[in-house]
């Protein structure tokens, strides 16, 4: 093998360069806001390598396609917007150190591996990669409690579902012979084990650990502590990165490894999508602190994104995608006004410190307005053009009564996000907030609204997009 | 010879005991360990299917997960010694700050 070969995995390389570039930077007396810098023009080079990556490697067990570039864009955008909105925190903090940008880097390696993995060894090495660092990332702030709590929680479950995921490959691997996911597929096709207990057992192993990957209920339980005691940029980095990561995999997974269990996954997939949609939205409208609502928010989310999942076809999945991109921009967007609040001796997450928060900043008001109102799903926000294209697909499937249910539930998400949009501009101030903005969140912010009103306004450049990325791939399996 | 079946047995059955210990107990430190012996239930059954299949893939697996785990059994008891230093308790019920 020589080094040309290695082409499709370049964005990996750069990446894993920079991460060691970063250690090393640590080491010298360097100011951190340099290193961030380093991290951001790494990322930005990777970047510029996943243009032209495409290619299958190592047999067949790594594969670079438009499925997983898209996912990888994502990943991409939502490592430079958490390093944005990462500086001033950390500072806030005091915990400024390089090691947290090394570490969000080498999570997102683990998410395009699991993007790419075509073989079940590797989309394990990938899973551990990302989980491993953003253990480490949730307890970043070694001095404050709820932080280290927060990691151990996560790590506890994250272990845990990664012994189920391991079972369910045992089981699958024992009972095909293969690692491979097309070769599992074929085989099971083949010998008509569609009925197998043993291939049945593994599904459900397979699809628990995702869902307690996604946070999807009824294995939710773990997000909403582990994303309120996070430090908030690693909340908003892991409630998007590790989400959009299992989706990729479940996506993959449930097409080419069970093609032909369709019918049992198709029916898990609505019982998790409703649950999950219940949980997150009803839970989230009794919160007081802002992340936590966040947190069932993105519960929430992970169940529009599973009801993406269940036609299975690719118009279907480009839906699931997209909503994945915009998501990412509605949630970092949040996340960068409640940074913004944060300063030495004001915390500033919970939702009573939102109060007035029009008259004493209206700008920042009205920011949080339009990733509040896209979030919810308003028009002509992104928002509103992301369900519409999976609700629209599902209609497209006669899951009627399943459309039906999701948009009672973000009728339902209104009454929360709209909440603080109310306490923002109906309740006259508690006390004086002082924000402290810094041009890097205010570029994030910046990069965040702009999206958001682009695809809003202009729906069908991204649309089309994904379903050409798409298209490329999956044509022949669905 | 051992039949696979004792195998995919005893595997079964160290994965169940870990996955009981999981959920039963409330000391972080055996949670850790029942987690580890989940793992190391599936790792019984990949070796043995991969004995069985003559396949190595099941074994590059078991090997990889063993230094995983060493990894995650790592980060778990710096994380519990961190915790440990907070509360004075690694009793994960009676470590709540956070409700809602």
């Amino acid at each position: 093998m020589d080094i040309y070969s290695l082409h499709p995995l370049m964005p990996e390389i750069v990446l894993a360069l920079l991460g060691l570039c970063i250690l090393m930077l640590e080491l010298t007396s360097m100011k951190k806001e340099y290193i961030a810098l380093t991290a951001m023009t790494g990322t930005l080079a990777a970047l510029y390598f996943l243009r032209g990556s495409s290619g299958v490697l190592f047999d067949g067990m790594y594969q670079a396609d438009g499925y997983s570039n898209y996912f990888k864009l994502i990943f991409f955008l939502n490592l430079f917007l958490s390093i944005l909105i990462s500086i001033k925190y950390l500072e806030v903090e005091k915990s400024s150190h390089g090691e947290f940008y090394a570490l969000m880097v080498f999570a997102t390696i683990g998410m395009m591996i699991m993007a790419s993995a075509e073989n079940m060894i590797v989309l394990y090495v990938g899973l551990e990669l990302m989980s491993l660092s953003t253990y480490v990332l949730a307890g970043f702030l070694r001095h404050d409690s709820r932080s280290t709590e927060s990691a151990v929680k996560y790590l506890l479950m994250g272990a845990f579902s990664t012994a189920i995921l391991l079972y369910g490959i045992a089981l699958s691997y024992g009972s095909t012979g293969t690692m491979d996911f097309q070769q599992i597929g074929l085989y099971i096709n083949s010998h008509n084990l569609s009925g197998n207990p043993v291939v049945l057992l593994s599904l459900v192993l397979i699809m628990v650990s995702f869902s307690f990957k996604v946070a999807a209920a009824p294995f939710h339980m773990w997000a909403p502590d582990v994303y309120e005691g996070a430090p908030t940029p690693v909340t908003a980095f892991m409630s998007i990165g590790p989400k959009a990561a299992g989706f990729a995999v479940l996506g993959k997974v449930l097409v080419m490894v069970f093609p032909s269990l369709r019918s049992d996954w198709t029916s898990i997939l609505i019982v998790i999508s409703v649950l999950t949609m219940l949980t997150g939205n009803v839970m989230a409208l009794v919160q007081t602190n802002i992340k936590r609502m966040l947190a069932y928010s993105s519960i929430a989310h992970a169940g529009y994104l599973l009801l993406g999942l269940i036609p299975g076809n690719y118009e279907s999945f480009a839906g699931m995608m997209n909503y994945l991109f915009i998501y990412l921009f509605m949630n970092v967007g949040a996340f960068a006004v409640i940074i913004s609040l944060r300063s030495a001796e004001f915390m500033g997450d919970e939702i009573r410190d939102y109060a007035g928060l029009a008259k004493t900043h209206p700008v920042m008001a009205s920011l949080m307005l339009v990733f509040m109102f896209a979030l919810a799903g308003i028009p002509p926000t992104a928002g509103f053009i992301g369900k519409f294209y999976i609700f629209s697909e599902l209609v497209k499937s006669n899951y009627i009564w399943l459309t039906i249910a999701g948009v009672m539930f973000s009728v339902v998400s209104a009454f929360y996000y709209l909440r603080v949009v109310m306490y923002m501009y109906m309740r006259p101030p508690e006390r004086e907030v002082v924000l402290e903005t810094t041009p890097p969140l205010n570029l994030a912010l910046f990069i965040a609204f702009t999206m958001i009103i682009l695809i809003g306004v202009l729906p069908q450049a991204f649309i089309s997009h994904a379903k050409n990325v798409f298209f490329t791939m999956y044509q022949s399996l669905l | 010879m051992v039949p696979l079946n004792w195998y995919i047995w005893l595997s079964a059955i160290l994965f169940c005991t870990g996955m009981f210990g999981f959920i039963t107990r409330r000391n972080l430190i055996i949670m850790l360990l029942s987690v580890e012996i989940m793992f190391n239930g599936v790792n019984v059954s990949l070796a043995a299917f991969s004995h069985y299949l003559q396949d190595a893939a099941g074994q590059v697996l078991v090997f990889i997960v063993i230094a995983v785990a060493a990894a995650e059994a790592a980060i778990g008891l710096a994380l519990v010694i961190l915790l440990f230093r907070h509360h004075e308790t690694i009793m994960i019920d009676e470590i709540n700050e956070m409700k809602g």
